[in-house]
């Protein structure tokens, strides 16, 4: 395998990549859907996947945590690093793995649970029975997911009570609390308006100095606004990938430049 | 395209319009199906009226409360209430956890090879077997099978001719020793005639080994309640599977996203949610249960007994607890409406305990129903 890193078109910020993929391949049982695609994002900064449905974007994401091989008949091909080492191999444990690289998903999924069970929930499947050491981390999720003011009077409340942006800021709170390094997220606001959309922009930017960052979106404004880097996918396969101004402003290629500016896509 | 589109426009506004007029076959259709639908309906009245008609005057808190007397015609039905209750609560005790963890292994677990293929079809073929079978298989497995060897290995009773031969001749020296006792303690008191004989068989009955009374190897509430459960298995695994499919995908993977095992997403997520469908199976489960007779016609249903079956009472001392012995034979309200409607000769006291016990079998089935539905109730609100 050549070296996959130069091969990246991510030229201009030099820093070395905390989330990496290596050459990869990802198959559907017969239909491929991801073709040869490296890349990557150094930590703390923010990687927005944009592309049209269906372009392998929210597949790419998955394939991250791995959360994409519980589709039988998947298969994955080439390699993804976090933190310097491979997620692929066959020693990895896929739990802890999904504890360090967290999710978001595109409809915000809370469970039929109470407020504060929603984010206590990663803590107790791994074990955490303290109360202190729960409700704590419960107000710290909260308040980094910029919802602890909203909710802090009825965390008994059912999550389902809440409106769909403070859903998704639930679930944000929810993958934060098990303390991961990497988020991920599949179209997080597609489901929501346009209020709830910024306060979830305004979260990712604020996040951003403590986690590193992968976005699908759909939504060529968000990403202009939200990330560091953009990367594009077109049918399965990445096109370009290069710090966002330059993606936006100075497109190297013609099928980037026609589907940010709307003419394809 | 010859024609504009516009014409093509028109034509399918015009088709809409009057298809929004309903015609003459959508009214006719409507009607067939209120016309069936009322059939069942009346049906179902004719049914239960009559049952009340026929059963309410003879139903009374006697009828209730106490067990028959004076050979059924009098007195109540109180240990057939009994024997229903006890079968059908050990029935979905036992089926209950079986076809709950079949279906999250058939649904969360099997991966489509030949095993989960050969079960799933096992699970259709046993809710097509006629309940008859099911009682002659619990009568061949459960107690001449299971019961039997129970008995063998646990109390020494024979299983069969040749054990009973082997059990005899090992128990021959004890019986003679008995025996030439009692001869001799008869010499020592000088008895003869009838009085020598009896005294002679009074002791070699008492001194000798005795077989120790059966205990597993014959019906029972116990076996009757497995053999219940096999039977409203899949009823049970069918209606489970269907509410574990029905949890969204997306709540299954917020679980493993934060890094949940699969069994804690089953246990913490998936069947939670999918409990209300559970209890709904339960439901069913023990409405086909409480209905049936023929499964347990052959494991221990009886015709009438001298009181309930309980074991010896647990002593608190302020309170003894009386137990129910699961391992005794029953009255059954199925079984007592078929006796009183065959084995009796006076139709006219019969008829009315007929229609009573069938109004008390409807009501017994109708209250656990409405328990089940309670606490399906309160769960889907939490």
């Amino acid at each position: 395998m050549a070296d996959a890193t130069a091969r990246s078109p991510n030229e201009a910020d030099s820093a070395p990549y905390y989330v990496e993929l290596r050459r990869l391949n990802f198959f559907y049982g017969e239909k491929q859907a991801i073709y040869d695609v490296s890349l990557g994002v150094p930590k703390n900064r923010v990687l927005a996947l944009i592309g049209p449905s269906g372009c392998g974007k929210s597949t790419l994401i998955k394939a991250v945590n791995r959360i994409s091989e519980l589709t039988p008949g998947t298969r994955t091909e080439g390699d993804i690093l976090v933190g310097g080492e491979s997620i692929l191999a066959a020693n990895v444990n896929t739990i802890e793995l999904r504890q360090r690289v967290g999710m978001v998903f595109q409809k915000p999924n809370p469970f039929p649970k109470s407020i504060y069970e929603n984010v206590a929930y990663g803590l107790r499947i791994h074990g955490v029975r303290d109360k202190a050491t729960l409700d704590g981390v419960v107000e710290w999720a909260l308040r980094h997911s910029a919802l602890w003011d909203e909710v802090k009077d009825r965390l008994k409340a059912s999550a389902l009570d809440l409106s769909g942006g403070q859903q998704q800021r639930l679930c944000i709170a929810r993958a934060l609390a098990v303390q991961p390094d990497v988020l991920l997220m599949d179209e997080p606001c597609s489901a929501l308006d346009p209020i709830a959309t910024g306060k979830i922009e305004d979260l990712i930017q604020t996040l951003r100095e403590d986690y590193t960052i992968l976005i699908v979106t759909h939504n060529m404004q968000q990403a202009a606004r939200v990330s560091d880097h953009t990367a594009l996918m077109w049918m399965g396969k990445l096109i370009e990938h290069n710090r966002t101004e330059e993606v936006f402003t100075n497109p190297r290629e013609k099928i980037t430049e026609d589907y940010i500016t709307g003419r394809s896509g | 395209m010859s024609a504009a589109p516009h014409q093509f426009l028109g034509r399918a506004r015009e088709a809409v319009k009057s298809r929004s007029r309903a015609p003459l076959w959508a009214l006719l259709f409507e009607s067939i199906v209120r016309g069936i639908t009322g059939v069942v309906l009346v049906a179902l009245l004719y049914i239960v009226m009559t049952i009340v008609w026929h059963g309410a005057p003879r139903l009374d808190w006697e009828f209730i409360s106490q067990a028959p007397r004076n050979a059924m015609m009098e007195g109540g039905v109180f240990p057939a209430i009994f024997g229903t209750v006890f079968v059908v609560l050990f029935m979905i005790v036992m089926a209950l956890p079986l076809g709950v963890f079949g279906a999250v292994y058939m649904v969360e677990y099997a991966k489509g090879g030949t095993f989960s293929r050969i079960t799933r079809a096992a699970v259709n073929n046993l809710a097509g077997v006629p309940s008859i079978v099911f009682g002659l298989f619990g009568l061949g497995f459960f107690i001449l099978f299971i019961g039997k060897n129970l008995d063998h290995y646990a109390f020494d009773i024979p299983r069969n001719e040749a054990e009973a031969k082997v059990w005899e001749q090992r128990v021959a020296p004890q019986v003679k020793a008995a025996r030439d006792e009692a001869v001799r303690l008869a010499d020592e008191k000088s008895l003869h005639g009838g009085d020598r004989g009896a005294f002679i068989r009074d002791y070699v009955s008492g001194h000798a080994p005795v077989m120790h009374k059966k205990v597993f190897g014959q019906g029972a509430m116990f076996w009757a309640a497995a053999t219940l459960a096999i039977l409203v298995l899949p009823v049970i695994i069918v209606s489970t599977e269907e509410a574990l499919r029905s949890v969204p995908r997306s709540m299954r993977e917020a679980a493993y996203g934060l890094g949940a095992t699969k069994w804690q997403v089953v246990s913490t997520v998936v069947l939670p949610q999918a409990r209300t469908g559970i209890l709904t199976g339960a439901i069913l489960a023990v409405a086909r249960g409480a209905g049936e007779l023929a499964p347990i016609l052959l494991v221990g249903v009886a015709f009438s007994m001298p009181g309930l079956p309980l074991t010896e009472p647990v002593n608190f001392g302020f309170f003894k607890m009386p137990v129910v012995n699961p391992f005794s034979e029953f009255m059954h309200l199925n079984y007592h409406i078929y006796t009183m409607a065959t084995q009796q000769t006076n139709p006219e006291l019969s008829r009315p305990i007929q229609f009573a016990t069938t109004l008390v079998l409807l009501m017994i089935t109708l209250a656990m129903n409405l328990g089940a539905i309670l606490l399906r109730r309160h769960y889907s609100r939490k």
